[in-house]
């Protein structure tokens, strides 16, 4: 299979994590450990003071994996500039989610203040991964802005209701230059492998492992879907037709009388 | 004197820079990141940036999110 390039950097696997909604620290790092993941997401929070809790960052950060950070709390594209800039201090990577949601009931990423945010950080020499809304126009516009992948969504973040943007998806995949990541929405390995097999370069998945009965074996099924997906990919689908009737696959010559 | 961390008045030495301020607090090596007046100090500038009354900092470390 041919390895995925972001911004020249090479990545192993397909499949990238979040760190969110996980039972403990413990288990998020055996998920990551079995997913195979080679790049795992980050959030930032205000430090309480006084507060002595267990350090997660010590439960992601392993040589073979980039922390990706993201934005995530800031709502317009001058507030994801201060998020990206502390983000880079903090965790010293230019690698960035950009993600701009200001309404909390949908988080809905916000395209005007996404594609501003991308064209500034790209200036200011940000790898940007921008969280975006599966818009193919604006696909666009932020592959022409310099971001290093589109992020479209499949569904409403943690909804886990599959690749509802399906026929979006196609196009922007069809049209752009840049590694296309199914983001948001992806709630089970099929739809995983479906993203993939619609030659999606990566997708990035959190609730439905972090939240699923067994996180490890969760991330162990969907780095299978994930790899299935791509393999089917570059193996070519066989065209799906239109018609009712059957297409036989055995010989149809008398063969018992 | 008085300072505000993230909302919150913290009482620090007269003559403390940022570096001191954050042994007082024990913040963590790796996964923090200050910001006076919304302004982000590189971690290199924080024995030599001063501390006066008032001022307002943004203390922020990492988080599980997707």
């Amino acid at each position: 299979m041919k390895k995925l390039i972001i911004a020249g950097k090479e990545f192993g696997s397909r499949l990238f994590l979040g760190t969110g909604k996980f039972n403990s620290n413990e288990m998020m790092e055996k998920a990551i450990l079995a997913s195979g993941t080679e790049m795992v997401t980050v959030a930032m929070k205000r430090i309480e003071l006084n507060d002595k809790e267990d350090d997660m960052l010590k439960h992601i950060v392993h040589p073979h994996i980039q922390l990706l950070p993201n934005t995530s709390g800031v709502r317009t594209a001058e507030e994801a500039v201060f998020a990206a800039q502390m983000a880079r201090e903090a965790f010293g990577t230019n690698w960035l989610k950009l993600e701009i949601h200001p309404d909390p009931r949908y988080l809905l990423p916000d395209s005007t203040e996404t594609l501003k945010a991308t064209e500034e950080l790209v200036k200011l020499g940000f790898v940007v991964l921008p969280y975006c809304q599966a818009d193919p126009t604006l696909c666009k516009r932020l592959e022409e802005a310099g971001a290093a992948t589109v992020m479209p969504l499949a569904a409403p973040i943690g909804t886990n209701k599959g690749l509802q943007t399906r026929d979006f998806l196609r196009i922007i995949i069809e049209q752009s230059n840049v590694p296309v990541v199914v983001d948001a929405g992806i709630g089970a390995p099929s739809h995983a492998a479906e993203a993939m097999e619609m030659g999606a370069a990566a997708c990035l998945v959190n609730t439905a492992i972090a939240v699923a009965g067994n996180p490890e074996e969760m991330a162990v099924a969907f780095k299978e879907a994930v790899i299935a997906g791509r393999r089917a990919y570059e193996a070519g689908l066989g065209i799906q037709t239109t018609s009712f009737e059957a297409s036989a696959s055995s010989p149809l010559t008398a063969f018992l009388n | 004197m008085k300072i505000s961390v993230n909302n919150k008045e913290t009482e620090l030495i007269e003559g403390n820079t940022v570096a001191d301020l954050a042994r007082q607090l024990e913040l963590p090596v790796q996964g923090v990141a200050i910001a006076l007046h919304n302004r982000m100090i590189p971690r290199a500038e924080w024995g030599n940036t001063l501390l006066k009354p008032g001022d307002s900092l943004v203390i922020i470390k990492a988080a599980c999110g997707g």
